[in-house]
């Protein structure tokens, strides 16, 4: 690969890897683990993958618009954008800055899965005194708890 | 807009009936939208209707692309009439009260969790892609209903009569499930799709636990409902698709 193609990918990867997820704006879709492969394709297109979270999640689509236009305003042309749905997305994806990121913004990160569940900590108080109040909650990857220290309710990552 | 006519090959009529499937439980899921009992169940219900669809999206985009006659996932789930819709009997019998619709989407979660883990194993690489995800989603589901199966069977003494009743009327329709026909035979011979004898004992299994943990027992249905995989329905289809279709109907072609 020349240098100058080297460089276009970089940036492409750069643009589209900073794309906040428009739901929980504080992590990007590369933290939480939605960016599969940003390449160069044999036509000298950008071609992404993506790996949509729920098969439902009505913010799948206007994610692939603003990964499209992130690629565009880097200066690296119109990109092609597979939604790849294989392997499946999981929770453990996410990565350690996105939890850190998540639980800032207030919504407790989900536990990595097949091991024990430890209890979840309060994302405001640090407390270990939460309980669920729903196992569903404003959008398809979130819960409902609230924390019995400081009476506060916030969102949890569902585990999936 | 006219009706669409699909040919269907028995690959194309499998994916379709899963697709219809999940649109129709979909669809009853999300009538509850403004309307459960508890502002978390609304959540919960609405939820799970948008897995569903999502999962029928992605099925009816892949039926589409069976095709291969340029149609879309839109085009499939507005533009047939009820006989072209393959889906099971038990998604498409009204609401009910909450305890039918819990009772529905136990025995649907119970069958599907397993029948989505098989699926992933499927030659047709779509639908094995499909399955991975299904397959998290509806254990998640299953994990919901019936937990509260077990609340409303073990609860007070309405809840338990409510449940029980819902059982008996639901019961009948699960045969449906295990149907093979036709095309279920090639396309299980064709490695496509799961056995679903190979379901049955985990489906058992997973009712048999949460009946006796709700103190119910499993019904003893004399006979089973029939019909859904031929397009023979219930009344109750062609009132949710006028609901479901206006729209496409009234003003054809129409996008926002």
């Amino acid at each position: 690969m020349s240098t100058l193609a080297l460089d276009r990918l970089e940036r492409a990867i750069e643009a589209v890897s900073a794309v906040p997820d428009p739901e929980i704006p504080v992590v990007s879709i590369a933290d939480l683990g939605m960016v599969r492969a940003v390449r160069l394709a044999a036509d000298g297109v950008v071609e992404v993958d993506l790996t949509p979270t729920y098969s439902g999640c009505p913010a799948t689509r206007l994610i692939a618009q603003e990964v499209a236009a992130a690629v565009e305003r880097a200066g690296c042309g119109e990109p092609r954008v597979n939604l790849v749905l294989s392997p499946a997305w999981t929770t453990d994806w996410i990565t350690p800055e996105g939890r850190a990121a998540l639980a800032r913004y207030g919504i407790a990160p989900p536990a990595p899965r097949g091991q024990p569940e430890g209890p979840v900590l309060c994302p405001r108080c640090g407390s270990e005194e939460t309980e669920e109040i729903s196992a569903f909650g404003s959008t398809p990857c979130k819960a409902l708890w609230r924390c019995r220290s400081c009476r506060e309710p916030f969102d949890r990552f569902k585990c999936l | 807009m006219t009706t669409i006519h699909v040919e269907e090959t028995p690959h194309l009529a499998y994916v379709l009936r899963l697709a219809d499937s999940a649109l129709i439980n979909s669809h009853r899921l999300s009538e509850w939208c403004g309307h459960a009992p508890m502002l978390e169940e609304d959540l919960a219900l609405a939820n799970i209707a948008l897995d569903l669809l999502g999962q029928a999206r992605l099925l009816y985009e892949h039926a589409a692309a069976l095709e291969g006659r340029g149609r879309s996932e839109d085009d499939l789930a507005y533009l047939r009439d009820a006989p072209q819709f393959k889906n099971l009997l038990i998604t498409e019998l009204p609401r009910g009260d909450f305890a039918f619709t819990i009772v529905r989407q136990t025995l649907l979660s119970a069958f599907f969790h397993p029948f989505w883990q098989l699926a992933r194993g499927s030659s047709d690489r779509t639908l094995a892609a499909i399955a991975g995800k299904a397959e998290k989603e509806v254990a998640y589901h299953l994990r919901h209903a019936g937990a509260w199966l077990v609340r409303l069977g073990d609860g007070t003494e309405e809840s338990r009569k409510r449940t029980v009743e819902a059982l008996e009327t639901l019961w009948p329709y699960t045969g449906e499930l295990f149907e093979v026909d036709a095309v279920g035979e090639a396309m299980i011979e064709a490695g496509i799709a799961p056995d679903p004898a190979s379901v049955r004992p985990v489906f058992e299994q997973t009712i048999d636990r949460l009946l006796a943990e709700a103190g119910l027992a499993r019904p003893v249905a004399a006979w089973m409902q029939t019909g859904g995989l031929r397009g023979v329905h219930t009344e109750h289809l062609g009132h949710l698709l006028a609901v479901m279709q206006h729209l496409q109907r009234a003003y054809p072609g129409a996008v926002w």
